[in-house]
């Protein structure tokens, strides 16, 4: 093994910590004196510092939003650890040592061996294999001069990109986990794309996977200057776990003039078991700026993890003649709630959105499309086009819709339609008279329904999540 | 009229319910290959109970009796298990599936009830071929296979569409549910046209109808008729003319003295 390999594996702290505070990891809960701790550990300049302690600040006369069709037990934000020392992850030596649960859901989705071993974590060839793919693609990006790094290198190599648009899009004080991420968070990723770049690849996440644990508070900011195009993808379908309950993330993004993001999200964090206990509390923040004119962002989403989801990408249409789009599949079973929709933002003229948004809702779960459109007084010819479509599975589930609409102007035009259907026995019946079994026919029907927001998907990752939900769904019928 | 063959059917003292109300009260019935059986009886008698019961609908509950398909014990059998053994039931109300494209909902069961078969499977470019042949035999649209299941048929093109299913499974036994009911009289005829030429010395069917008009097109070997969960006559071909001129009134009134 290379030493190169072997620092990667064994490093402790990132290189450059000033050392002056022993401790790896910092006592349980919130105060200023954390936050300086969290900055001086990652040796970050003094106005990011700030932008903590105001984002702290404020957090401080905020109270917890409990608007969300969610319930659960209060959170004691003082019992939480908010920060400890990257450390390398454990590694197994081969795939025997992986939780056999884990396997089998690999194999139902159908991930390579090789990927399975890199996503239980196994064995030194296979990093050897995830650092060559980073080599890779790093050299492919630099050529363009594309910056795909994480958020702590960003902050180090490009501070003045990061201290431009960090808190643009969402402020510190936006909302309650807004603000908390943003006094706390640790990395994440930023990705930049120069003008008049189409960036030559998907950007996945997937490809730091190993590198590092983006804990709990991740951070992200991506900027397309004028003219570019990126596609970035977020998450995987592997089922994801964490000793963390509580997990509120930040997204960012900006486009200037005639750019464009695409911005793919398959989210699968552990959502609890079959009787509700555990799971993930997923509280994100994303939003996207379209400051530019005839600039676009498109939100891809297809949630079936964590055992509450309270999230709403959004667009601000800044620009003229700007785009944002939704599109949205929400899947919750067993005792799983999730409070997801969207929210655009018309300001610029000849703005226009698009929300296609698909609930399925099985077992004892509870599943909300909650959107909010909303026309400016200067957003003359914005156009609106919102379509919220519930499925229910089973009796014991339900599907909730909160379209709020706000037009403060006459020369635009907004559309929302909206439909609730079940799988009822005598469609499962029909399949079955015709030798199709009932798990064949649910994933049929699923698949059916969600076509429309799966084609906007990469297509392997539309592959993947398609399995993905018949893998969450099974067992849900007969 | 007794036959040396191995009935494809046979049901003895069918009770069933659904709900707790008992709807089939004791029925018996031997359909052996080749032969076209028709269950007439007035609204509510149980006719589309009892071919529901016997593909299976979960809404039903055997009570008592027993029904061997092929000889095998069909109520130990998962409905999917009765359709790949080679029974079909043609739907009278065939539900919509928004979202699935025909084509992939035919590809799906042809392919599964031919690997239960241990025949061959067939790709969608050679599936698209077969099932246009299919298509032209009901004098159907191709356009069709685009659409999703049922959704937006009309009542005679969901009439069509189950028989093209039943011209692709190939089943043993077909029962069909009211297959005339909202045809026109040309769509009738084709959709007659269609089951004749489907009907093997090795098949049969069952025509569950209230109308003699495709009993004219289809001409049954047997006729039966159900009132209050029985069959409570059965006769020939003519019997449906009589029932046809007579009504139902006096035969019901027979089988509940």
């Amino acid at each position: 093994m290379s030493a190169v390999l072997q620092n990667l594996i064994d490093q402790p702290y990132k290189h450059g910590f000033v050392t002056d505070i022993e401790a790896d990891t910092a006592p349980k809960g919130l105060s200023e004196d954390v936050i300086r701790l969290i900055s001086t550990k990652k040796n970050e300049p003094e106005w990011l510092l700030e932008f903590r302690l105001q984002a702290y600040r404020h957090w401080l006369t905020m109270t917890e939003p409990r608007w969300p069709n969610v319930k659960y037990p209060p959170i004691d934000f003082q019992d939480i650890i908010y920060y400890s020392a990257p450390k390398p992850k454990k590694k197994l030596a081969s795939l025997d040592e992986v939780d056999p649960e884990l396997l089998r859901t690999f194999e139902k989705l159908g991930v390579p061996v090789h990927e399975q071993k890199a996503l239980a974590g196994v064995a030194v060839d296979v990093i050897f294999d995830s650092v060559s793919v980073t080599t890779t693609y790093k050299q492919k990006l630099a050529e363009v001069g594309v910056i795909f790094c994480s958020m702590s290198e960003a902050v180090r190599d490009h501070p003045e990109l990061v201290r431009k648009y960090l808190g643009s899009v969402v402020p510190t004080g936006d909302n309650f986990y807004a603000a908390l991420n943003s006094a706390v968070f640790t990395d994440g990723s930023f990705c930049y794309i120069p003008k008049g770049v189409k960036c030559p690849m998907e950007l996945s996440t997937y490809f730091r996977i190993n590198t590092q644990e983006s804990g709990q508070f991740e951070r992200t900011l991506i900027v397309a200057e004028e003219a570019s195009y990126v596609s970035y993808l977020e998450g995987c379908t592997a089922p994801k776990f964490d000793t963390n309950q509580l997990h509120a993330a930040v997204v960012e993004l900006v486009t200037l003039d005639d750019a464009e993001i695409k911005y793919s999200t398959v989210q699968n964090w552990y959502a609890g078991d079959e009787n509700g206990v555990g799971g993930i509390y997923n509280f994100v923040t994303k939003r996207g700026l379209c400051k530019g004119a005839r600039s676009k962002i498109s939100w891809t989403q297809v949630e079936t993890g964590s055992a509450i989801t309270w999230k709403y990408p959004s667009c601000v249409l800044l620009g003229e003649d700007s785009v944002g789009e939704f599109y949205s599949v929400a899947l919750t079973n067993h005792f799983q709630q999730a409070d997801t929709g969207t929210k655009m933002i018309h300001v610029g003229r000849n703005t226009r959105s698009r929300i296609i948004s698909k609930g399925i809702s099985a077992g004892r779960s509870q599943n909300s499309y909650r959107g909010l459109v909303k026309i400016g007084p200067r957003a003359e010819g914005a156009r609106n086009f919102s379509q919220c479509d519930s499925m229910l599975i089973g009796r014991d589930c339900g599907a909730h819709t909160f379209p709020y609409i706000q037009v403060e102007n006459h020369a635009s035009k907004v559309e929302h339609e909206a439909t609730t259907s079940k799988i009822g026995e005598d469609q499962l019946f029909y399949f079955q008279s015709r030798g199709i079994d009932m798990e064949q026919a649910v994933s049929m029907i699923i698949n059916g329904f969600v076509k429309d927001v799966f084609t906007q998907l990469p297509m392997e990752f539309a592959v993947e999540a398609s399995k993905l939900l018949g893998l969450k769904l099974e067992g849900s019928v007969g | 009229m007794t036959t040396t063959k191995t009935p494809l059917l046979a049901v003895r003292d069918l009770v069933a319910r659904i709900g707790g109300v008992e709807i089939l009260k004791g029925i018996s019935l031997t359909v052996n290959p080749g032969e076209v059986h028709a269950i007439m009886g007035p609204n509510g008698s149980g006719k589309s109970t009892f071919s529901k019961v016997l593909a299976g609908h979960p809404a039903y509950e055997v009570v008592s009796g027993e029904a061997l398909f092929l000889g095998q014990d069909l109520f130990a059998m998962a409905p999917e298990e009765r359709a790949r053994a080679g029974l079909f039931l043609s739907f009278q109300y065939p539900v919509e599936i928004p979202g699935v494209a025909n084509a992939q909902f035919l590809r799906l069961a042809y392919n599964t009830v031919q690997g239960a078969r241990g025949r061959e499977e067939l790709d969608p470019l050679e599936f698209d071929d077969f099932v246009r042949e299919k298509l032209a035999l009901l004098d159907i649209d191709p356009g069709f296979l685009d659409r999703s299941v049922n959704e937006g048929f009309s009542g005679g093109e969901k009439k069509r569409n189950e028989i093209l299913q039943m011209a692709l499974l190939e089943p043993w036994l077909a029962f069909l549910d009211e297959t005339d009911s909202g045809l026109d009289i040309d769509a009738l005829r084709i959709v007659a046209n269609g089951i004749n030429s489907l009907r093997t010395p090795e098949n049969a069917m069952v025509l569950v109808t209230h109308y003699q008009r495709l009993l004219n097109l289809v001409v049954p070997d047997y006729v039966h008729v159900m009132d209050r969960g029985r069959l409570v006559r059965t006769g020939g071909k003519d019997l449906a003319l009589e029932l046809e001129e007579r009504g139902y009134d006096w035969l019901g009134a027979g089988a509940t003295a």
